[in-house]
């Protein structure tokens, strides 16, 4: 019922729609500001679409493939090309497949939120035109199977995200901020240019694919991986390059800021697609898993302590994104460590890297939603100093029941999905060394604590002076919400299902490096 | 030992722009350290498509037929581009800092800390 | 007992819709024990104010206390250790790409030594 040229070129329309659609809407724009805001939805809607249909022909057909420039989608190797795939592949697995669905979910809300959020900002042409394409950037990170192209789409999404993070100017502070993101990010991209350079000049290769096939564990391989692991980990936020997310999630739009915890996972999968799948067990696993493990626990702990004295709020929710990201290190750390040893990886491994790869998707949607509230509350209030709010739980009730979800779902209570990711971390981590499991339990308590704080001082007590005009959130932005706050409900009530049908793929995608090289070069 | 010069200047271009971006305390100057490093990784892959006895592949007039495949070069120049692009939005960035804080010295320029 | 909406780790079984079941039954228990209770409260009248031994009550800013000082204890409590943490964070954007280039180095001795 879907023609077939549409689902032939999905992964092509992934790219092309959201790029299209950042170009004409200034041109669009010049008609009035609505034509412009329905024209960001209809985009941002039919980008979605493209991104559950791309989802859903993974899932039930295996590995999708497309090759730009061919004469058919999936011809990778040309006949006259002596058995190299020459082109760029665009190779959609499961792994990649989960990324796309929480591009588009988490863009698709945040893109309703923003159209009354930043209604009231100037230059806004600029704004959704650079807006979507940073999705798409993130789109094309994900789907990527070729090196050089992530590359590429690592730059687009930095040089992205720094100009909406600097958008707000702010007496300045917001360009601080982004220029802090900028610089952190450049350097990150030269380490990955320095580390491709290598590889390239050993290998003649740039396909990830064939590289796979082909590499070993000299001692340039291993300058390439630390360099890859470098730039990766510090642009999704691991401790000790940690300094730039406090800076940059709190000066951003908070509907940017929901976004760019997607763009810094999209970098944290960039990390395990490149260990797992272009490595695989040419790496020494246990230093690299014990490597990944000890920079997960660091996040973890520097992340939560770091937050509980914070006095601003969207500060506060950025120091716990780096905590998370610690559980997402630690679980698939675990699962790389063990990654030659076949027992050991059935009995715990799996589990644990479902188990971190779980915490990606429940983090993105209940960390999206926790900063949307941030941004309604300070988009009612005009004020982002924990400080000077109080009472506002009287007047702003949906908004207070969103930020209940949020916070019970990071801190790992029942039934919300956070307990589910974090339940399979605790016990595949215990198996591994129990001091870990401790620790993240500990960090886990404190993650409450400091939420609890929170919940207390925004919304608890009584009206402070000059809070007692405040009304309720308008209504985009709460069914914004409210579309991140079902997916957290719902995937608290049915883990199993989505564990079993999005998740446990995902996991095995990784794992299996010889399925990837058989699926790209042989063909079809 | 003289084939390995590119080499040489490769790293002597890394140092330099290393040195450059934490001793030097000027916005402006740290900008160019960056580009300079930049040039640095541009320089390695470029001299890392050295083919002995290879030709551009341009089919009129070719001299021979071992043609090199141009991969390397489509590499720098799409890193040139994305260098480009930086450098323009951080010296801009630069500017709206200059106007609104009134300096470019990175120890000054310190209202986000802890 | 494992339904078809229970998660299973290697090690044990997390049912959500069982804890739903329990609490609901929990949160049914407590119900019936609030209704037979005695109720006589009147909101709004002097029964609901709060008495602080016939004093005048302060305006209610000045006693809220807020989100900066409510966890006074714990970062007490743990001074040593925030006291080398958070000078840390100084807010040079140099400092922050000396930590990317130290991790860089200790993860190359790391890998290429053991």
């Amino acid at each position: 019922m879907i023609p077939g040229y549409i689902t032939t070129n999905a992964p092509a329309l992934l790219i092309a729609v959201p790029l299209l659609g950042a170009f004409l809407s200034p041109l669009i724009g010049r008609i009035s500001r609505d034509a412009r805001a329905l024209w960001v939805l209809a985009v941002m809607t039919l980008t979605a679409l493209i991104g559950y249909l791309v989802a859903f022909l993974v899932y039930t057909e295996g590995t999708l493939l497309y090759v730009f420039g061919a004469t058919e989608a999936t011809l990778t190797i040309p006949p006259d090309s002596g058995g190299i795939p020459i082109r760029i592949i665009f190779t959609i697995d499961a792994m990649s497949a989960l990324m796309v669905t929480i591009a588009v979910t988490v863009g698709f809300a945040v893109i309703l939120y923003s159209l009354t959020s930043d209604s009231r900002r100037s230059g806004l042409e600029a704004y959704y035109t650079i807006f979507l394409l940073m999705i798409g950037a993130v789109l094309g990170m994900v789907s990527t199977g070729d090196l050089f192209n992530f590359f590429v789409f690592l730059e687009i999404s930095s040089l992205a995200s720094a100009g909406l993070i600097a958008y707000k100017v702010e007496r300045g502070r917001a360009v601080e901020a982004g220029l802090k993101y900028l610089l952190v990010s450049t350097i990150g991209g030269i380490f990955f240019l320095f580390a491709i350079g290598i590889l390239y000049g050993q290998y003649n290769a740039l396909n990830i694919a064939m590289l796979a096939d082909m590499i070993q564990w000299t001692p340039l391989d291993k300058l390439a991986l630390v360099l890859i692991i470098a730039a990766l980990a510090a642009k999704c936020g691991a401790v000790p390059m940690h300094f730039w997310t406090p800076d940059a999630y709190s000066m951003a739009p908070s509907a940017v800021t929901a976004m760019l915890v997607v763009a810094s996972q999209a970098s944290l999968y960039g990390l395990f697609r490149f260990c797992f799948t272009l490595y695989g067990v040419t790496l020494n696993y246990l230093t690299i898993g014990w490597v990944i493990i000890i920079l997960g626990v660091l996040s973890m702990i520097v992340g939560v302590t770091m937050a509980i004295p914070q006095k601003d709020i969207k500060r506060l929710m950025a120091y716990h994104a780096v905590s998370q990201t610690g559980y997402m290190l630690l679980g698939v750390g675990v699962g790389l460590a063990v990654l030659g040893d076949q027992a050991l990886l059935s009995s715990y491994g799996t589990t644990a890297m479902e188990g971190g790869i779980f915490h990606i998707f429940n983090h993105a949607m209940y960390k999206g939603l926790l900063f949307l509230t941030a941004g309604a509350i300070i988009y009612q209030v005009g004020t982002s100093d924990l400080n000077r709010m109080g009472g506002l739980g009287h007047r702003m009730k949906w908004t207070m029941i969103f930020f209940i979800i949020g916070s019970l779902a990071i801190a790992g209570i029942p039934p919300f999905n956070g307990f589910a990711s974090k339940f399979l971390i605790y016990e595949s981590v215990f198996a591994f060394s129990p001091i870990l499991s401790i620790i993240a339990m500990v960090v886990s308590i404190l993650t409450l604590a400091s939420f609890v704080k929170v919940f207390h001082s925004v919304f608890m007590g009584p009206p402070l002076p000059g809070n007692e005009q405040v009304t309720e959130a308008p209504k985009t932005m709460l069914i914004g919400m409210a579309i991140l706050a079902t997916i957290v409900i719902v995937s608290g009530i049915f883990p199993q299902f989505f564990v079993q049908n999005l998740i446990a793929p995902a996991a095995q995608a990784l794992i299996d490096q010889a399925g990837y090289v058989a699926t790209v070069l042989g063909g079809v | 030992m003289l084939w390995n010069l590119p080499y040489i200047v490769v790293v002597l271009l890394a140092v330099i722009g290393l040195a450059i971006i934490f001793l030097k305390r000027n916005l402006i100057k740290i900008f160019l350290g960056v580009s300079i490093l930049t040039s640095a990784v541009n320089l390695f892959i470029i001299a890392l498509g050295y083919r002995e006895g290879g030709i551009a592949p341009i089919y009129t007039y070719a001299a021979s037929e071992k043609m090199v495949m141009a991969t390397p070069q489509a590499l720098t120049l799409t890193s040139i581009v994305i260098g480009v692009a930086t450098s323009a939005l951080m010296l801009s960035f630069a500017v709206i800092i200059y106007k609104m804080y009134g300096t470019v010295n990175v120890d000054e320029i310190r209202e986000l800390k802890e | 007992m494992a339904f078809a909406t229970s998660l299973s780790s290697g090690f044990g079984i997390w049912d959500p819709v069982l804890w739903i079941i329990a609490i609901i039954i929990g949160l049914v228990i407590a119900w019936l024990l609030w209704r037979s209770g005695v109720s006589a409260y009147k909101k709004g009248t002097d029964q609901a104010r709060p008495y602080l031994s016939g004093n005048p009550e302060p305006s209610k800013g000045d006693v809220h206390i807020r989100a900066g000082n409510l966890y006074w204890g714990f970062t007490e409590g743990i001074k040593g250790y925030y006291q080398r943490v958070i000078p840390l964070h100084t807010g040079i954007a140099t400092d922050y790409l000396l930590w990317i280039f130290w991790v860089a180095g200790i993860l190359l001795i790391i890998v290429m030594v053991v």
